[in-house]
């Protein structure tokens, strides 16, 4: 039971930073109606800033403000510059962009930082609290997954800005018509994207260490998070993220061995999708014929 | 009457140029045909090798355009079918001693059955949704290769190493030159077969449930069946692609059917152009050669060289190569 319990609440660490991911991905998804496919390597971009500025001495939560802002002002610039001419073609050209953005990142990464895997610190102390049942530092990830998410909560609900942004990203004609800048607005949207990712890449970072394919991995359970929990839906993302971080876990743990745990945990996301097409939280799409 | 007549006439002249034209096109194509029938004879043996590949992709371009240009359900999961290809052949000759031949219709056929199958839980999801399944089953297919209960067959992490064939005795050519115009023959028969489905009334149908669902059914297409055979055909095609793969490179193992095999498949067919027979050409010729020159232009870091051309094509030409060479056509006919 103990055992049991021990996966459970280090599931809910892991499914906190997918939750992170997912939700940079539905904020992007919500403004634009595209999947940021380069989401992981922009926060693993982000994750070796971070590890730049803590290795020239800088304290580590310094580094962490520094770098959520930095990412920041990178995606903005992405959004600007990169995407921004493509805004009209076809979905799938959009995409290749971003893998074109993702193949890009990561091999600047590994030809500025090399491909071995260096270690991360974290801010909390190494000893397990609640009586053994986890590690400070997983306790720590889901502390900082909820900050965040309140953040969000409280920017979108009761701030000018985010009501600007929600509106933008429901019916951006209207929005113009009301003075809204909306190139602007999906700019912002993109800013936070990355400023979130970047948040989730340093607290995944000390677990599954720094190297430029790290975010691969975490990016597609972020996708199934995102999708499972339904893409336009921001708290179904964040719950997705929870569940596929619990069900990786107890899967790996229990049932059918580590070597198989993302099959598996694939294979019970698209069983969920069969039921529920558009997600656990999402919309359905009623189309009037 | 007279009225009518001037407007006729520039009718009549217009015809006679779209004909002319067309003949210009035959011939070019034949032209085309013989060139690549040439090649191995004028270039080395890699290189040789290098547009075999290119042949092999451009095989599964093409079973992955029918399913994601002309029918809009996309795809991330080709590699998968690509794998089960390569595997069905490379077992069947390792384990069953079946001559390589007789192994490329063979894995057409699994993968028509394992295609359709997938098709059908397939057809509830649309869009990302449908991305996302597929790419799970690309994701799973190394790790599935390698499971235990089937390492007598599939050699595990190691893979299975097969012999090149030799050319049919009697023929003045090298391994690699047969194999090159085995290729050559293979993708033509192809080709045909896929511009006739097209042009079709399964082509015409296939592209009404891509652009408008409720009007297809609505005048009698079946979509369900449509859209999970469009999904049989295209991993049939993948899966010659993938036995045709395995016998050049004479190796498969688990480990080079990864996420990202999947992902360069897509990228050929956008790069190459949606919904366009002669798409496939460009996006193999791009996927095979275009990591090659990014490796020239720059040792330290290839793959961004490469991710620079990527964006570059899609700013260029949004509607992929081929979509570009037939606004150019048209402009050129329009003047001519």
């Amino acid at each position: 039971m103990e055992a049991f319990l021990h996966q459970v609440l280090s599931g809910l660490a892991t499914g906190g930073i997918y939750a992170s991911l997912a939700l940079a991905l539905v904020m992007i998804y919500q403004s634009t109606h595209h999947i940021n496919f380069a989401q992981g390597e922009m926060a693993m971009f982000s994750t070796y800033l971070a590890w730049t500025m803590i290795a020239a001495g800088m304290s580590w939560w310094l580094a962490f403000v520094a770098t959520v802002l930095a990412s920041f002002v990178i995606g903005l610039l992405i959004e600007r510059f990169l995407i921004r001419p493509v805004e009209n073609a076809p979905v799938l050209t959009v995409v290749i962009v971003f893998i074109g953005l993702l193949v890009i990142l990561n091999s600047v990464a590994g030809w500025i930082y090399s491909y071995t895997i260096k270690s991360f610190p974290s801010p909390f102390p190494a000893e397990p609290v609640l009586g053994g049942l986890m590690s400070a530092h997983e306790l720590g990830a889901i502390g900082v997954t909820l900050v965040v998410l309140v953040l969000l909560y409280v920017f979108f609900q009761f701030t000018p800005l985010g009501l600007a942004m929600r509106a933008t990203a429901q019916n951006p004609v209207s929005s113009r018509l009301v003075g809204i800048r909306v190139g602007w607005m999906l700019a912002l949207g993109w800013g936070l994207a990355a400023a979130i990712g970047a948040v989730a890449g340093m607290m995944i970072a000390p677990v599954v260490y720094l190297d430029p394919n790290m975010m691969s991995g975490v990016l597609l359970y972020a996708f199934a998070a995102a999708l499972l929990g339904g893409i336009d839906s921001p708290v179904g993302a964040v719950i997705g993220g929870f569940i596929v971080g619990v069900l990786e876990n107890v899967m790996g743990a229990f049932v059918i061995g580590t070597e198989l745990k993302l099959t598996i945990a694939l294979i019970v996301i698209i069983a969920v999708l069969l039921v529920r097409p558009s997600g656990l939280f999402g919309r359905v799409i009623v189309s009037r014929v | 009457m007279s009225g009518k007549a001037p407007e006729a006439e520039s009718a009549g002249a217009g015809t006679a140029v779209r004909a002319g034209l067309r003949l210009w096109a035959a011939l070019g194509l034949l032209l085309v045909l013989a060139l690549l029938c040439a090649l191995p004879f004028l270039v080395s043996s890699y290189r040789t090798f290098q547009f075999t590949m290119a042949l092999v992709y451009a095989i599964v371009l093409l079973g992955l355009n029918i399913l994601t240009g002309y029918n809009g359900q996309i795809s991330l999961g080709h590699g998968a079918f690509f794998a089960v290809g390569a595997y069905v052949a490379a077992v069947l000759m390792d384990r069953f001693g079946v001559p390589y031949w007789a192994t490329i219709p063979a894995s057409g056929l699994v993968c028509l059955v394992f295609g359709y199958l997938f098709g059908l839980p397939a057809l509830r999801l649309q869009g990302h949704y449908l991305a996302l399944a597929t790419f799970a089953l690309a994701v799973a297919m190394p790790q599935l290769l390698k499971y235990k209960a089937i390492e007598e067959w599939t050699g595990g992490v190691q893979g299975i190493v097969i012999l090149k064939p030799d050319p049919p005795a009697g023929l003045p050519f090298n391994q690699d030159q047969w194999l090159y115009l085995l290729t050559l023959a293979i993708a033509v028969i192809m080709f045909a077969l896929a511009w006739n489905l097209v042009h079709s009334r399964v082509g015409r149908a296939l592209m009404a449930i891509r652009d408008h669902p409720v009007a297809a059914e609505a005048m009698g297409v079946n979509s369900a069946w449509y859209k999970s055979a469009a999904f049989g055909i295209s991993a049939l095609y993948t899966g010659v692609g993938g036995a045709l793969g395995a016998i050049v490179v004479q190796f498969v193992a688990p480990d080079s059917f990864t996420a990202g095999l999947s992902i360069n498949f897509l990228v050929g067919v956008v790069i190459g152009g949606l919904a366009s027979i002669s798409g496939a050409i460009w996006g193999a010729l791009f996927i095979q050669f275009v990591p090659n020159i990014a490796d020239q232009i720059s040792k330290a870091a290839p793959w961004a060289i490469y991710g620079i051309f990527l964006i570059a094509f899609a700013y260029a030409m949004p509607t992929g190569v081929a979509g570009f060479l037939r606004l150019l056509w048209r402009r050129i006919a329009r003047r001519g």
